[in-house]
């Protein structure tokens, strides 16, 4: 596929990364040609400098044959104009811009095909900030992921000493829970994954992923480990984009502390926000944390733009008695090194932002993927289409489809209904079934299960 | 540099104006044939020629008025306009002296409502006219009428109503052209009052009773054309009508014309002040009234609650009128009635006061200050509608108390040395000062000020003067930095 991604900063960095190792010619165009420079030499893309939103820039980066479009550029304005043009006067296909600016989403009519014809208008720090709302409701959670619509959860547990499942075969779930469904998709021990089979023993330190209803998620998680205390009291350290809008979530229901270091933005902040308590400081300051008591803390975020003071100021509040430390942090070589370490979870924004994105660019219908283990691993929601001669699925049983080695179907959600996956489940048309792919290696030969057709070629 | 020419050209202008003002109660005395026609005629004469004359001699100075010199021109305005006012009275009424008349029109035009008469009843209904007109003309203010018909302002305009307009934040203009705005207001005030007067004519008032009193009302003065004041009707129904539209009158007109324009009650909601504003004097209704009951004033609750009701609103929306002689009730009662007079109207209201929301902020000024003795790191917003409040109209505020608690404090000074008790002295400078009208002791609702000597009688007038210009906009004047060049 011809992709031409406007905008190189950190999400069309990230963008062109994961696009680029899936065998697609991507085209980047920024105004800044020292990170082109630098985003060249790592990947094998072509590069424009110039302004996303002029013709002629967008003319030379080919944007007439473009299949998909991708504006994420940092100013709203841009990408809308950008969007458009590629409508309007180069045909392109499928367009996609990053909108951060909840104005511009509250009206359909302003994205639409008339208006400035965007099919999928994504926004980084919302995603973001849902992602770690979910690990705040969810304290004991690595990861918390929703499909189809939020109808199925998937849950990352690292299994304590002490939870009932710990010590036993995955097949004694059953017994645990008689009256919940629930699927263990897959088992990490150390950087290995173990294909989970009913006779699998889960040992304290394993990392757990297991597939639910909604609903049932806490009742699953307490198999695997005790249940913590319920979150009341969080500190944000950052008052950026991201920590402005998780204090905004938070703090109707969370006692919240918000620190940053920026007087100006500290007033902005403490405008926006209504019972949030904004405090001006460095995040890193010890005598800030220990006056505002971190101590007694349930939640330390730190959504700084510098993955560093991140880092440190999670070391320093763990040490001072947070109870939970949750750090953001860019490069991907930092989160390998933290993660399960003093920092209890690291996020990586690029791997937590692209699912959405990525459901859009992938083959077949695919429609929703979230990254799993910063990235080594995938879960994606696909849709079944075709009929028995046409589709490779309709109309088997679990067992029969031929899936690549490391890979697990956990759930089907037909309509409104969830269904596990059993090995004796028949696939129908428009069932939406949820694939856990353990390497990311293997996704192209997922997708090409859910391509219909494949059978004739 | 202030120019004090071109000043004097545009009050010229004002007390020709006014003299026109004066038309209506020397109609009212021709159809009335009471006796003060006389009066009118010079009256109105006198006022014009010397705005004519004020006018033709600063003529040359005509410029567009800078900020500076609108402090001044509402200075004088508010100064010289009741000396002008004074006229039919002191003609009329050979025996007040010009310092008793020079109180009763500032009186009005500050709708403060104390009165140095006796005898109301007896007095030519044109004169009581003229006197409650006087209220009704200071309640929405003399700039913002001259503003609002004539354009003679110019730019300026916004800057002077402004120092005339009481409450901390004025900048949000209410339509893009400062003489809309001031026409808008006169329009919703205009619209109010007469609902008002076909209100209080439908509770049994006769139609000279209904506008009088409506003036009196709408402005917040406390004038009445009776010295028993509403305890002469004796009607619950003219009492309801009554607290309603007190209670109208304390919203700020900004507010009501944001409504009427929009035609809903939205505005109302997001008004910062008033929902604080009635709930303060609604629940001080019902305190006050078990009160009374349960101290045996009255036989019953229901009595209780129509006297409590009436006269609270009347004193805590800073009108003044009374039902009843509440200086009678158990102490409490009253000087809680007082200490309401100082704060509880809205800005832009035509009440007196420090105003609702200066009270607000310095609440939550205390209560920030409190929060940063915890979190010292903290940056703590003080929001009022969930817009922050920038920190200078917090210290602007902090001002204003000061210097507001300063004048109370000098002002009962200077009576309690000129021989007065202490209760009167400071009652008679707290309802002065807030424009409220009526005091307890010798000043109390069933008396007047007639008893202050002429000293006493000046340093009211001028707490008056000081509470309706909100202390700055006439102390301004008086500071050396305004003079200087």
């Amino acid at each position: 596929m011809k992709i031409v991604i406007l905008g190189a900063g950190q999400v069309g960095s990230s963008v062109a990364e994961s696009l680029v190792s899936e065998r697609n010619d991507i085209t980047v165009v920024d105004t800044d040609p020292v990170r082109l420079r630098n985003l060249q030499d790592r990947l094998d893309l072509r590069t424009v400098v110039g302004s996303a939103s002029h013709p002629t820039v967008l003319l030379e980066a080919g944007i007439e044959d473009a299949d998909m479009v991708i504006a994420v550029t940092q100013n709203d304005e841009t990408n809308l104009v950008a969007c458009k043009l590629a409508q309007q006067l180069f045909n392109v296909p499928t367009r996609i811009a990053r909108i951060r600016a909840t104005d511009f989403l509250g009206e359909e009519r302003i994205l639409s095909q008339e208006c400035f014809a965007i099919d999928l208008a994504i926004c980084p720090e919302q995603v973001l900030t849902d992602y770690i709302v979910k690990l705040i409701e969810f304290p004991e959670a690595l990861q918390v992921l929703e499909f189809a619509d939020g109808k199925v959860s998937l849950v990352a547990v690292r299994a304590f000493q002490g939870g009932p499942l710990v010590g036993h075969q995955l097949k004694d779930i059953r017994k645990h829970m008689p009256s919940v469904d629930a699927r263990i998709a897959a088992v990490f021990r150390g950087d290995a994954s173990i294909l989970p089979e009913g006779d699998t023993v889960v040992e304290a330190g394993d990392e757990v992923f297991c597939l639910a209803a909604t609903e049932h998620i806490r009742q699953v998680m307490r198999e695997i480990r005790r249940m913590d205390k319920p979150v009341r009291r969080v500190m944000i350290a950052g008052g950026g984009n991201i920590g402005q809008r998780l204090a905004e979530a938070l703090e109707t229901n969370y006692v919240v502390k918000i620190v940053d270091h920026n007087k100006r933005r500290c007033e902005i902040l403490s405008g926006r926000l209504d019972s949030a308590l904004v405090l001006q400081g460095d995040a890193t300051d010890e005598s800030l944390l220990e006056a505002e008591n971190v101590d007694e803390m349930d939640i330390f975020v730190a959504v700084t733009n510098d993955d560093e003071n991140n880092i440190m100021s999670c070391l320093l509040a763990k040490r001072m008695g947070a109870r939970r430390v949750v750090a953001l942090i860019n490069r991907r070589s930092y989160v390998d090194l933290l993660q399960a370490g003093q920092i209890d979870i690291a996020i990586s924004p690029a791997q937590a932002t692209i699912g959405t994105l990525l459901a859009h660019v992938r083959r077949g219908d695919v429609a929703q993927v979230h990254a799993l283990r910063r990235g080594a691993a995938e879960a994606l929601e696909a849709v079944v289409h075709g009929d028995a001669q046409s589709g490779p699925l309709v109309g088997k049983k679990i067992e029969d489809i031929e899936l690549p080695k490391g890979t697990t179907i956990g759930a089907i959600v037909r309509g409104e209904e969830v269904i596990m996956a059993h090995h004796d489940t028949v696939v129908r048309a428009e069932d939406h079934v949820i694939v856990f792919v353990t390497n990311k290696k293997l996704v192209p030969k997922v997708e090409k299960l859910f391509q219909v057709g494949v059978g004739f070629v | 540099m202030v120019r004090v020419g071109s000043v004097l050209n545009v009050l010229s202008v004002v007390l020709m104006i006014f003299a026109f003002a004066m038309a209506a109660p020397l109609a009212v005395s021709f159809f009335y044939g009471d006796g003060a026609l006389r009066a009118y005629d010079a009256a109105v004469l006198i006022t014009f020629t010397a705005g004519l004359a004020l006018w033709a001699g600063t003529r040359g100075r005509r410029r567009e008025l800078k900020p500076r010199d609108g402090f001044l021109l509402v200075a004088l305005t508010w100064t010289v306009v009741p000396a002008f006012a004074t006229l039919p009275l002191i003609i009329h009424l050979p025996d007040l002296s010009f310092t008793d008349a020079y109180f009763e029109t500032v009186s009005g035009l500050t709708t403060s409502g104390a009165t140095t008469l006796s005898g109301l009843d007896k007095l030519p209904p044109s004169i009581n006219l003229w006197r409650t007109m006087l209220v009704w003309i200071g309640g929405m203010g003399v700039v913002v009428l001259a503003v609002a018909i004539l354009p003679l302002l110019g730019a300026g305009g916004s800057q002077i109503m402004r120092a005339e307009t009481p409450g901390p934040m004025k900048d949000t203009k209410l339509t893009p052209r400062i003489t809309e705005t001031a026409k808008g207001l006169w329009v919703v005030y205009v619209l109010i009052t007469v609902a008002c007067i076909i209100s209080m004519k439908a509770a049994g008032m006769t139609w000279f009773d209904a506008v009088a009193h409506a003036f009196s009302t709408m402005g917040l003065g406390g004038f009445s054309s009776h010295d028993e004041s509403f305890g002469h009707f004796r009607s619950p129904a003219i009492e309801a009508v009554t607290i309603f539209f007190m209670l109208v009158a304390g919203i700020n007109f900004g507010t009501h014309f944001v409504a009427f324009r929009r035609t809903s009650f939205k505005p109302y909601r997001a008004d910062p002040e008033a929902g604080a504003y009635l709930a303060v004097v609604i629940l001080s209704c019902l305190g006050i009234a078990y009160f009374l009951f349960a101290n045996s004033v009255y036989p019953n609750f229901v009595t209780a609650l129509r006297h409590a009701s009436f006269n609270v609103v009347s004193i805590a929306t800073t009108t003044g009128f009374s039902s009843t002689d509440f200086s009678q009730w158990p102490i409490f009662a009253p000087v809680w009635m007082l200490f309401l007079s100082c704060f509880a109207t809205c800005s832009g209201s035509t009440g007196g006061g420090i105003k609702m929301v200066r009270a607000e902020l310095m609440v939550r000024q205390a209560l920030r200050e409190m929060v940063r003795i915890v979190h010292p790191h903290a940056l703590i917003p003080i929001k009022l509608a969930g817009q922050t409040v920038e920190n200078n109209i917090v210290f602007a505020v902090l001002a204003f108390m000061l210097v507001y608690g300063g004048t109370m404090t000098t002002m009962t000074m200077l009576l309690a040395a000129s021989g007065l008790d202490i209760v009167t002295a400071f009652t008679a400078i707290v309802a002065c000062l807030n424009n409220m009208g009526p005091g307890l002791g010798k000043v109390g609702p069933a008396t007047t000020y007639a008893a202050l000597n002429d000293f006493q009688t000046w340093i009211c007038t001028a707490a008056m003067l000081l509470g309706r210009l909100e202390l700055f906009s006439l102390l301004v004047v008086f500071t050396p930095a305004f003079w200087r060049k």
